[in-house]
Parts: structure tokens; C-alpha cells; sequence
């Protein structure tokens, strides 16, 4: 199923929310999840998961990672869900 | 007529007494983070770990094991002679064979009961627990002595950044003897085999062999633990999670049946989010043991749970469930009745 890259925003922002602790307010596009979010590697592997069960995508541990940005969070699940 | 093999009666089985053996020396996290550019705060944010146990050169993981067992059976009130099995779950002990569990005995002075050790890194305390009721319920052991001994400080790379906070040394025991009523649930338990790489001790033994005039120089290794932090910690919280629920579900319990929890003590994060996963309710006691005591691998379940005896007396005979995780990737589970008071 294909989703939107706004739909994917505002799931990723509940996450981050939910796990972290973090208001999905100050949660943009182009925020860092470990400089600017302070998402420390452990929360990270949570947001992921949240988001593999949510979205219904698989992200491999390889490429978490890669995953530096919400905006790069954001892509990859578009890109893996199309 | 064909013969028929004759079999034995066995009975159910329960934990008749907990052990336990921690070395004195406590290495609190300001010893470690210079050597790793690390912080006491980013450590225990990470993993809950405040302090650690750490063996002298000349404690061995036999004398932790034979401490422990000793504590366990004069709990038990119970001679070492009384006993017929005796499992040793340890990935440290640093001889190939003979096994831990026969130089035990030998100390013990009782050298007649069958004895091996067992390699499920750190689920291996639970493995031997599931191995100890099997032997009971089919009739082949009457009291067997299970325990967990690790000196991973032996094995682990105090410059590795990933494990070196980590990993701590100790160990408990359990006396295991017949019960009228099941004392011990099904084991759930398994692998996820294709993640052996997930926590590993390398190089091999002939790689050293191989290599042996290098060992003492620059760049030599020595089988060190080695593990993916992000890996473990998904597959603990997630997989370990369900597996913890359907060692209850086997048992006919559910997580509001039960008084303690005990899972293997590898990090707090992963206690503190498999618990949240499994919707552990509050009445439930959570073993923490890890803060003041680090990973002691096999040895962490038998050690939370002596700790937890003692800081919470009422849980005496209640109902705990137990998971042990680690290398290989490999998992077992099971609920038990506590011990009741010695």
C-alpha cells in the first residue's frame, strides 16, 4: 500500500512521542533523531519497530543506522511500503 | 513376545533452595570510562549499570561455582552426597574438558554424580532448569544442582566500548528436587540461529593455535565477547517478550498470576521495555539486580533471584517467571515456585 510522506510524518511523530518522550511539536523533517532529538541507539531500535508494525515495513538492522534524520526515516518507509 | 524396556516413575520438581556467590571486589563505573571515552551517565543511561562484581586473578569460576552451590545446599539442607546431577552452565570456564561440573564434585568430595556442563551462554541457567525437571519427571535424577558461574571478566576486551561496561562476574545455584505438585512450568525455548553472529567470543582456539607467536604482540586477540548492542537489544525486547508470555501461557498462567519477574539480568533497557511490552502490571516485582551487580550471563538469574529473596522475604514459595537470552542466539523460559524460606 502506498503511502503519503505526510501520513508517514505524523506516525513517526507519535512515535518518537510515545517512546521518547519527545513532543511531536518539535518534531521536523529535518531534525537529527540523536543530535537534535537526543533518540539515544536503544530508543531508536523501539521507534523502528513501532514503525515496521505500523506502516507494515520491514527495516533491517543494517540499515538503522542509516537512518540519521526523521527525513531519511521518512523515505525509507515510503520507499518500502511502495 | 518382543521385550519391553522397563521405565522409571518420576515426579514433578521445584527449586528446593537458591545460592548465590558474588565476588567482594565492586568496580563502579568512574574505573571504566576512561579506558573507553565514556561517562558514568551514558552507561547507566543505557543499561541501569552502577556498579559491577569483578573476580581477583586468583578467584576462578570453579571457586564461585563451589560457593554457590554450597550456599544453595545448606539452604536446601541437603549434603552434596545427596545429590545425583549436577549441571554447570558457564561459557568461561577455561578448560575444554574436563567439565566444570566434575571438577565440582571433585572439590565437593563427593565425585559419583552424573555431571556435565552446558553451553546456552546466557540462557543457560534457565536451560539447566528445564533440563533438571525433565530428569525428575522421568525419573533419571532425584535432586539435581544447577548452576550458572561466569568470570567474563577472563573474556572480555577492557578497551571494547561495546562490552566493556557490560559484562561482570559471579554465581548462583539452585537445588532441584521432587515436588508433589509441579514447582516448575514448561520450558518455552528456542533459537534464532541465524543471529550467532549477534554475540560472539572470538577468534577459535585453533585460530590461536594458528597464530600463537602473534598472541603476545600488538594486535594478538584473545576470544573476547563481542556483541551488535542494537541487535540483542531488539530481539530481547521483542522476541524475548513474546517467548516470556508463552512460557505463562504453557503454564496456564497469565502476567497477573505471578508475584516476581526474573529475566536474564543483561541490561535494565531491555528489562524495563520487554516488561512494558508484556503489559507487566506493577504488583509484579521486577528483578533489578543488574544496577549494582552487571552481567554475570548464566549466573544473573540465580543471582537476581537470591537478591530478590532477600530484599522481598514475602516472595518466599510465590510464583516467578524466568527467561534466559543470549549467544547463539538461543532462549529459554519457564515459571517456578520461589523457594520457600530456609
Amino acid at each position: 500500500m502506498a503511502l503519503s510522506q505526510a501520513d508517514v510524518l505524523a506516525g513517526i511523530k507519535e512515535i518518537v512521542e510515545e517512546v521518547a518522550g519527545i513532543p511531536a511539536a518539535s518534531i521536523e523533517l529535518n531534525k537529527n533523531f540523536t543530535d537534535d532529538l537526543e533518540v539515544d541507539s536503544l530508543s531508536m531500535v523501539e521507534v523502528v519497530v513501532a514503525c515496521e508494525e505500523r506502516f507494515g515495513v520491514k527495516i533491517p538492522d543494517d540499515k538503522v543506522t542509516d537512518l540519521a534524520t526523521v527525513e531519511d526515516a521518512v523515505n525509507f518507509i515510503v520507499n518500502a511500503a511502495a | 513376545m518382543a521385550k519391553v524396556i522397563g521405565t522409571k516413575a518420576g515426579s514433578e520438581s521445584r527449586i528446593l533452595a537458591v545460592g548465590s556467590y558474588r565476588p567482594q571486589k565492586i568496580v563502579p563505573n568512574s574505573e571504566i570510562v576512561d579506558r573507553i571515552d565514556s561517562s558514568d551517565e551514558w552507561i547507566q543511561q543505557r543499561t541501569g549499570i552502577e556498579t559491577r562484581r569483578v573476580a581477583e586473578p586468583d578467584e576462578s569460576v570453579l571457586d564461585m561455582a563451589t560457593a554457590a552451590a554450597e550456599d544453595a545446599l545448606k539452604k536446601a539442607k541437603l549434603a552434596i552426597t545427596d545429590i545425583d546431577t549436577v549441571i554447570v552452565a558457564t561459557i568461561t570456564f577455561p578448560f575444554q574438558a574436563p567439565s566444570a561440573a566434575t571438577a565440582l564434585l571433585q572439590r565437593l568430595g563427593h565425585p559419583k554424580a552424573a555431571a556435565f556442563d552446558i553451553n546456552a551462554a546466557c540462557a543457560g541457567f534457565s536451560y539447566g532448569v528445564a533440563m533438571a525437571h525433565d530428569f525428575i519427571k522421568s525419573g533419571s535424577s532425584t535432586h539435581v544442582l544447577v548452576i550458572g558461574a561466569e568470570k567474563i571478566s577472563d573474556f572480555t576486551d577492557p578497551n571494547d566500548r561495546a562490552t566493556a561496561f557490560i559484562f561482570a562476574d559471579g554465581a548462583g545455584a539452585v537445588v532441584i528436587g521432587p515436588s508433589a505438585e509441579a514447582g516448575i512450568g514448561p520450558v518455552e525455548w528456542g533459537s534464532d540461529a541465524d543471529s550467532r553472529d549477534a554475540i560472539l567470543m572470538n577468534p577459535s582456539w585453533v585460530d590461536i593455535r594458528d597464530t600463537e607467536t602473534q598472541l603476545t604482540k600488538a594486535g594478538g586477540k584473545w576470544p573476547n565477547i563481542y556483541q551488535e548492542g542494537q541487535k540483542v537489544f531488539r530481539w530481547a525486547v521483542f522476541s524475548m517478550g513474546k517467548a516470556a508470555l508463552k512460557a505463562l501461557d504453557s503454564a496456564g498462567l497469565t502476567v497477573n498470576d505471578i508475584d516476581a519477574f526474573i529475566p536474564h539480568q543483561a541490561n535494565m533497557r531491555i528489562i524495563e521495555t520487554m516488561a512494558k511490552e508484556m503489559k507487566m502490571p506493577d504488583s509484579v516485582i521486577i528483578a533489578d539486580d543488574i544496577r549494582t551487580n552487571g552481567n554475570t550471563s548464566a549466573a544473573s538469574i540465580p543471582l537476581a533471584m537470591d537478591a530478590l529473596l532477600a530484599q522481598h522475604p514475602q516472595l518466599h514459595g510465590k510464583l516467578a517467571l524466568l527467561i534466559g537470552y543470549g549467544a547463539g542466539l538461543v532462549y529459554a523460559g519457564q515459571v517456578v515456585r520461589l523457594p520457600e524460606k530456609a
